[in-house]
């Protein structure tokens, strides 16, 4: 965070009262609750508030902000991160108003999202990024330092010159190596005391022999020291790992922006009607909670006052909303649409439905914790190979020559040009380069693994409800009413924020307005009176019913006119974008796609039909969601998963890889390896596509690190690898890789193109 | 030979001074939002180079960081 700059100390006093005033007015259990559990001093200290605004994209946009974030009185300093879009804020006291803040925000149509402090400390300064840059940094300067003497010693620096030489490098070459190669050396040796094998322990030997071997040699006033290369693969592979940190950091830090859904406080009703905001977690059973619309089922409950119509599309799966009334339960985060009402706490947070899907996640993904990545598997083989090759090498030589020093020197120089700089760089950059690519595409990425495992993939099992589809229309043709009564039924549509009447009314021209006496009854639905004083319904048929004169049955919600035959309005569930062009990419591609979801029969093979005949499991409950993956799984099939909702979660975590679109819930995004950003389905074949052709570069890669090891051994071994040879193999070897690598960038590119990929806009979050 | 003696700690301390200097760049934040930085070039108010107050002068500093 850049240092705030103060903005003016005199307008404390002014802002005292305006501060007073906004904190009267304020009852309401907003974020900025939240943050008031954060240490406060004293009321004059001031106030940082970050917030995360998803929809900065430009420069306008942080000059907009800053600009009229600036002007408010209560604000210090303001500064604008597009990289991160983030809003960081000093604000003159502690208790300002943070939603005047948002609200403003809001109005010049950047909503934020106060980002928590636990968020915060995760997400805020990346304290390991910046060691490893001024650990790169240093070794750099070392590199460069050692070059310049080592240089002048192959270019002939002889006798006392030389000396000097191998001791500044010492100098300069030690402590450097023990400061900047602490990432591998710490690393390799927790890899060891555990008795795993991984790609440092191979690095992490080569640095040391390579240190110690020149030590001895400088002492001894020996000719050829490896000073130069100590530190060169010290710079280099900090570089891959740094490069690896950050993909991951990036991911982690534009997730965080996405956090909305999760329920963090709700409103407890006390005896004597009085309502006072609690946190989600200190909400006890038999609390009895008042629910607005509009807000999410903070713990299971039971509706005691009210009734309304509830979203559980991303609960359940089911698509048309339900309704409720006292006496129904319902389950954590399921959304209150209507009304709202007055419920009793049944359980604990902990043990409502939300917590039972998080076991069923951590259960899931011990499945998928045997995974390993494809660079731990070469170097469980190449390190001992390397360090068999080492000493028999050594053998050799001390059998053939009998000299201890020159066989040991030879041995050791084995060890230096086998270090796996090309190997460890092989796979982070070409990880770093794809998921860059993604990322321009609107495709987030946890990490490299996730990279690997969708490459692999032979089946993609899809959830419906909000990954297939996005909410509903209704078809225009099959509707055949006067001009008047559709007229009516676009008005009483238009009244609701039903989701169903919602759809009715897109679908519809604007009505003019006729309509008197417009009344929403939550649960059943919406009333209005005609110009000639009958009444016309829209919502529930039992209660449309009973001003029909004729009855009728069928789907979708029934619209009636008093005295007139009821009618059904058909909903149709409209396909996410470009879902059928994604699925059809997908068979084309040989990987069968199949619908698992927990909404009912009827829904789901409509939806299996329209894309062209998919295999459809319904009505399945997060367990058999999994049990299906683990099925599949043990028939031997690598499965991609690609859902939304609660209840895909623990699929999410089952699969062999996931993706989630970023209007998941938190839970699912968090068990997602990918999160799409932009609403079409073409990211699900494009991130393929790319995991597939990095897949291919990172082998290419390992291939290019064999054959160099190929030259480069049996030189070392007949001992002919002096440090000016190292130095030259080991540089180039490594420069080939990242070139290779980077080639994927202008692969992706040119075929995007010829493909015609146009880019669609994100989802504004 | 006497020139190498001067030649080497001068070599030493430029290379010492570009590391110190990067490490202040890093340790003032000067790469936390580099796409941000890069277009805030573009929406910089103009303002006189000479302040006319006070006033102006740390408004400048402040856009000008």
């Amino acid at each position: 965070m850049p240092p705030l700059r103060a903005r003016h100390g005199t307008d404390g006093l002014k802002n005292f009262k305006n501060n007073i005033i906004s904190c009267e007015r304020k009852p309401s259990p907003h974020p900025s609750e939240r943050y008031d559990a954060v240490p406060s001093l004293t009321p004059e200290t001031p106030q940082l508030i970050a917030l995360s605004a998803p929809s900065i994209r430009c420069g306008s946009c942080v000059a907009m902000i800053e600009k009229t974030l600036r002007e408010l009185p209560q604000i210090d300093a303001v500064r604008v991160n597009l990289t991160n879009r983030r809003i960081e804020i000093r604000t003159l006291r502690q208790d300002s108003d943070l939603d005047g803040i948002l609200s403003v925000l809001a109005r010049i149509g950047h909503p934020a999202t106060l980002i928590d402090a636990a968020d915060q400390q995760d997400t805020g300064k990346d304290a390991i990024g910046s060691a490893m840059l001024r650990a790169i940094a240093v070794a750099g300067f070392g590199a460069m330092n050692v070059m310049l003497l080592s240089v002048s010693v192959w270019s002939g620096a002889d006798g006392a010159m030389r000396g000097l030489f191998h001791v500044l490098s010492a100098m300069i070459a030690v402590p450097i190596v023990a400061y900047s190669g602490r990432f591998f050396l710490i690393s390799a040796w927790t890899a060891l005391r555990s008795g795993r094998m991984n790609m440092d322990v191979p690095i992490a030997l080569a640095l040391v022999m390579a240190l110690g071997l020149s030590l001895f040699e400088t002492l001894r006033n020996g000719e050829d020291v490896f000073f130069d290369a100590a530190l060169t693969l010290t710079f280099f592979l900090l570089i891959g790992r740094y490069l690896d940190h950050r993909m991951r950091c990036r991911a982690r830090n534009a997730m965080a922006g996405l956090s909305k859904l999760s329920v963090k406080t709700a409103l407890e009703v006390r005896t004597g009607g009085q309502v006072h905001p609690v946190a989600a977690a200190d909400i006890l059973p038999d609390m009895v909670l008042r629910i607005p619309a509009g807000e999410r089922m903070p713990v299971d409950v039971r509706v005691l006052r009210g009734s309304t119509d509830l979203d559980r599309a991303l609960v359940t799966g089911e698509s048309l909303p339900i309704s409720a009334a006292p006496g129904d339960e319902i389950e954590a985060g399921a959304m209150n649409l209507t009304g709202p009402i007055d419920v009793l706490a049944l359980r604990h947070v902990s043990d409502s439905f939300v917590a039972d899907m998080t076991r069923m996640l951590a259960t899931a993904e011990e499945g998928r914790g045997r995974y390993v990545r494809i660079a731990d598997r070469v170097s469980r083989i190449y390190a001992p190979l390397i360090h068999i090759l080492a000493a028999s090498t050594f053998l050799g030589w001390v059998l053939a020559t009998g000299d201890w020093q020159r066989s040991a020197f030879i041995a050791i120089s084995v060890l230096i040009i086998t270090c796996p700089c090309a190997l460890a760089l092989a796979v982070p950059v070409a990880h770093v380069v794809a998921a860059g690519r993604l990322m321009r595409d609107g495709i987030l990425m946890k990490d490299g693994s996730a990279l690997e495992r969708l490459a692999q993939i032979d089946q993609v099992t899809f959830d419906k409800t909000g990954t297939l589809t996005q909410g509903m229309s209704m078809p225009r043709t099959n509707l055949k009413m006067e001009t008047q009564t559709v007229a009516a039924l676009a008005e009483l549509a238009g009244s609701s924020t039903h989701p169903a009447a919602r759809a009715i009314a897109e679908s519809l021209p604007p009505p003019p307005e006729n309509l008197g006496n417009i009344t929403e009854t939550p649960g059943f639905g919406v009333e209005g009176l005609l110009p000639d004083g009958r009444r016309a319904r829209l919502g529930r048929a039992s209660w449309v019913r009973e001003i029909a004169s004729e009855d009728c049955s069928g789907e979708g919600p029934a619209f009636c006119l008093e005295a007139a035959p009821m009618m059904r309005v058909p909903l149709r569930e409209t396909l996410r974008a470009d879902a059928e062009i994604a699925v059809a990419a997908l068979m084309e591609a040989g990987i069968p796609c199949e619908i698992l979801s927990g909404d009912g029969d009827g829904p789901v093979t409509r939806i299996a039909t329209r894309l062209g005949g998919l295999n459809c499991l319904y009505e399945l409950d997060p367990a058999g969601k999994v049990g299906r993956l683990q099925a599949l799984a043990k028939a031997g099939h690598r499965v991609l998963m690609v859902g939304d909702g609660l209840n895909d979660t623990p699929a999410l975590a089952a699969a062999h890889v996931s993706m989630s679109p970023a209007s998941a819930t938190d839970a699912g995004r968090a068990a997602a390896d990918f999160v799409f950003l932009r609403p079409s389905l073409q990211a699900v074949p494009v991130a393929l596509r790319l995991a597939r052709r990095t897949a291919r570069v990172v082998r290419q890669n390992f291939g290019l690190a064999v054959l160099y090891n190929c030259v480069a051994i049996p030189l070392a071994i007949a001992g002919y690898v002096t440090p000016l040879v190292a130095a030259i193999a080991m540089s180039s070897s490594s420069i080939l890789v990242v070139a290779n690598s980077l080639r994927l960038n202008s692969i992706a590119k040119s075929r995007d193109r010829s493909r015609n990929w146009r880019p669609q806009n994100e989802i504004p979050a | 030979m006497n020139s190498l003696i001067l030649l080497i700690p001068i070599s030493l301390a430029m290379g010492a001074i570009g590391v110190v200097v990067f490490l202040w760049t890093l340790r003032s934040d000067q790469y936390e939002d580099l796409s941000g930085d890069a277009e805030r070039i573009l929406y910089a108010e103009d303002r006189p180079i000479v302040p006319k107050d006070q006033n102006t002068a740390r408004k400048h500093k402040e856009t000008a960081r």
